[in-house]
C-alpha cells in the first residue's frame, strides 16, 4: 500500500488528484498545474514535500564524517547554513543528489529523495567512518512555501526576522506556533523556505499557511507544479536527470563537487574524468519544431543517436517546449542543434542559456 | 465534480466521443478524459486526408506532465482537423464538445457508428470504472 504523509486527508479534503510517486500516495495537483505554477511565479505556492527523507548525524565528527560521503564541503560553510551535494559513489555518479544543514559541526541534517530514502539511509550506514547516521525520516513533515510573496506570508506567521535568512540559511523557530527548522531554500527558482516541522505538527502548520496566505491568493501545489517549475530552472530530478549512470561533472553539477577538500567518495573517479575530459554534457535545450520533449526521448544528429532527453515540459512560464538532455560535449555549447526524435519524427532542437526561466 | 455526456453524442471506452454530422463524423475527448489529462498544452493531430483505423492510434494529447494517445473510434479518411488546437489546445480543457474538437471523419461504412456507446452506457463505464 502507498505510504501517506501527516497531511494525506487534507490534500484529499481540498480535492487534489492523488498519485503514486515513488510507492507516495501525492497529489500530483488540486486545480491545474499550469494555475499552480503560476502561483508560485507571481504570488505564493504550498508543497507538500514530507515524503523526504532526513538522517541526521550527531556528535563529535559529524561533519568530518558526512564531509566523506558527498561531494560538497560541509567545512567551508558557517552554522545555520545548507549546501546542496552530491551523495556520490565511487564511479562519481549518484547514489542521490542532497541537500545537507550544518546545524554546527557535531550536527548535520540531510536531506534525501523520497525515492532514495531507504538505499541512501543504508549506503550512509555501511560507508560512514565515524558518526552513524540516525534516519529521523518519520519523525519530520516538511512544507515548501515558495514565490514572491512567500517571504511576507512566513512573516506574518513567525517572531523570527526573515530578512536576516539568507539564501541557504536555515535557522530554527515558530512558524504558527509550530516549530520548525525555518529553511531559505527550494526548487522552484522562486524566493521561499522549506519548513521541516515534526510529523504530528504538518497539518496545523498546513492550515495556518493555507489560511494566513489567502490574502496572498496562496494556492496549494502539487507534484505537477513542482515538476515544471524545476525543469525550467534546469533544476536536475534525480531518476531523470541524474542517477547512477551519469557522473556529477556529466551532470554539469561540478559547482557542487569541491575536488580540492578531503577524500570522499566518487573523487578519485572524478579527478580523473575531469583530466580526461568530460565526454557527453547534460545541456537544456528549446524545441524549434512542434511537439513536446520527453524523457527517454532520443537526441539525434545527423539522424544517428547521439544522446537521451531526461527532463521535458511545455514551460507554462517561458512558454516553449524546453528540455534536458545528455549530448555529446561537442553539442552542449549554446547554439548547438541536434533533432529530438519525437515518435518517430526528428524535431530540431538547439542548446540555449539555463535556467530557461530568468527573474525578471 | 460530476461529469457532463451529452446525451446527443456516442462514446468509446477510451473517452473519445463522437457526433454525427451530415456524412461525416466530428471526434473529441470527454470531460472525462480532458479533466484527468489536465492541462492540455499540445496536441498532434493527424494530416486531413489520412486514413484512420477504428482502435488504432490516430494522434497524441499531451499534457503539461503526460503524453496520452488518442484512439479512432472508427474506420475512414480524415476530412477536417482543428487547426485552432495549435494556438490553443487549452480547448480541449475548457470546451471539450465544442470548440475542444479534435477531427472530423468521414466513416468508410456509416453504420460504423451505430457501435459506439451511447450516452446512458458510457455514464455507466465511468461509474463503473
Amino acid at each position: 500500500m502507498a505510504r501517506h504523509t501527516p497531511l494525506n486527508e487534507a490534500h484529499r479534503k481540498l480535492g487534489a488528484r492523488m498519485v503514486d510517486f515513488a510507492g507516495w500516495d501525492m497529489p500530483v495537483q488540486y486545480s491545474s498545474v499550469i494555475g499552480e505554477h503560476e502561483a508560485v511565479r507571481t504570488g505564493v505556492g504550498l508543497f507538500d514535500v514530507s515524503h523526504m527523507g532526513e538522517v541526521e548525524f550527531t556528535g563529535p565528527g559529524a561533519l568530518e564524517t558526512v564531509n566523506a560521503l558527498i561531494s560538497n564541503d560541509l567545512a567551508r560553510i558557517a552554522d545555520g547554513q545548507a549546501v546542496y551535494a552530491g551523495l556520490l559513489d565511487e564511479r562519481g555518479t549518484f547514489v542521490d543528489d542532497v541537500v545537507a544543514y550544518r546545524f554546527s559541526p557535531e550536527r548535520i541534517l540531510i536531506c534525501v529523495n523520497s525515492s532514495n530514502r531507504e538505499k541512501d539511509f543504508a549506503w550512509m550506514k555501511s560507508h560512514a567512518q565515524g558518526v552513524a547516521p540516525v534516519d529521523r525520516s518519520d519523525d519530520y513533515a516538511q512544507l515548501a512555501v515558495q514565490g514572491p510573496k512567500a517571504a511576507g506570508l512566513v512573516q506574518r506567521l513567525t517572531k523570527t526576522d526573515l530578512s536576516k535568512l539568507g539564501t541557504y540559511r536555515f535557522t530554527e523557530g515558530e512558524v504558527a506556533g509550530v516549530k520548525c527548522l525555518i529553511s531559505r531554500t527550494g526548487y522552484t527558482g522562486e524566493d521561499g523556505f522549506e519548513l521541516y516541522s515534526a510529523a504530528g505538527d504538518a497539518v496545523a502548520l498546513w492550515d495556518a499557511l493555507l489560511t494566513e496566505g489567502q490574502q496572498d491568493g496562496v494556492k496549494p501545489c502539487g507534484l505537477g507544479a513542482r515538476d515544471s517549475l524545476r525543469t525550467e530552472m534546469k533544476y536536475a530530478l534525480y531518476g531523470n536527470d541524474i542517477d547512477d549512470q551519469h557522473t556529477a561533472l556529466e551532470a554539469g553539477l561540478g559547482w557542487i563537487v569541491k575536488l580540492d577538500k578531503a577524500a570522499f567518495i566518487g573523487k578519485e573517479a572524478l579527478v580523473a574524468q575531469k583530466a580526461a575530459g568530460v565526454k557527453r554534457k547534460l545541456v537544456g535545450f528549446e524545441l524549434t519544431g512542434s511537439g513536446i520533449p520527453r524523457h527517454g526521448y532520443a537526441i539525434l544528429k545527423d539522424g544517428a543517436p547521439v544522446g537521451e532527453v531526461t527532463s521535458g515540459t511545455l514551460g507554462p512560464t517561458v512558454k516553449k517546449a524546453i528540455g534536458i538532455g545528455y549530448v555529446p560535449t561537442a553539442l552542449s555549447a549554446e547554439g548547438s542543434t541536434f533533432d529530438v526524435d519525437i515518435r518517430g519524427r526528428a524535431v530540431p532542437a538547439v542548446v540555449v542559456k539555463t535556467p530557461f526561466h530568468k527573474k525578471p | 465534480m460530476a461529469d457532463n455526456i451529452p446525451g446527443d453524442l456516442k462514446y468509446t471506452r477510451e473517452h473519445e466521443w463522437a457526433r454525427v454530422q451530415g456524412t461525416s463524423v466530428v471526434v473529441g475527448v470527454t470531460q472525462h478524459a480532458q479533466e484527468s489529462l489536465g492541462d492540455v498544452v499540445y496536441v498532434e493531430l493527424p494530416k486531413v486526408g489520412a486514413t484512420v483505423t477504428e482502435g488504432k492510434q490516430f494522434g497524441v494529447i499531451e499534457s503539461t506532465k503526460a503524453v496520452s494517445e488518442l484512439y479512432s473510434p472508427l474506420t475512414g479518411k480524415v476530412v477536417k482537423v482543428n487547426d485552432g488546437l495549435s494556438d490553443n489546445p487549452s480547448a480541449v480543457n475548457t470546451d471539450p464538445y465544442g470548440a475542444g474538437w479534435i477531427v472530423e471523419i468521414e466513416p468508410s461504412d456509416p453504420k460504423q457508428v451505430d457501435g459506439l456507446l451511447d450516452a446512458a452506457a458510457y455514464t455507466a463505464l465511468l461509474q463503473n470504472s
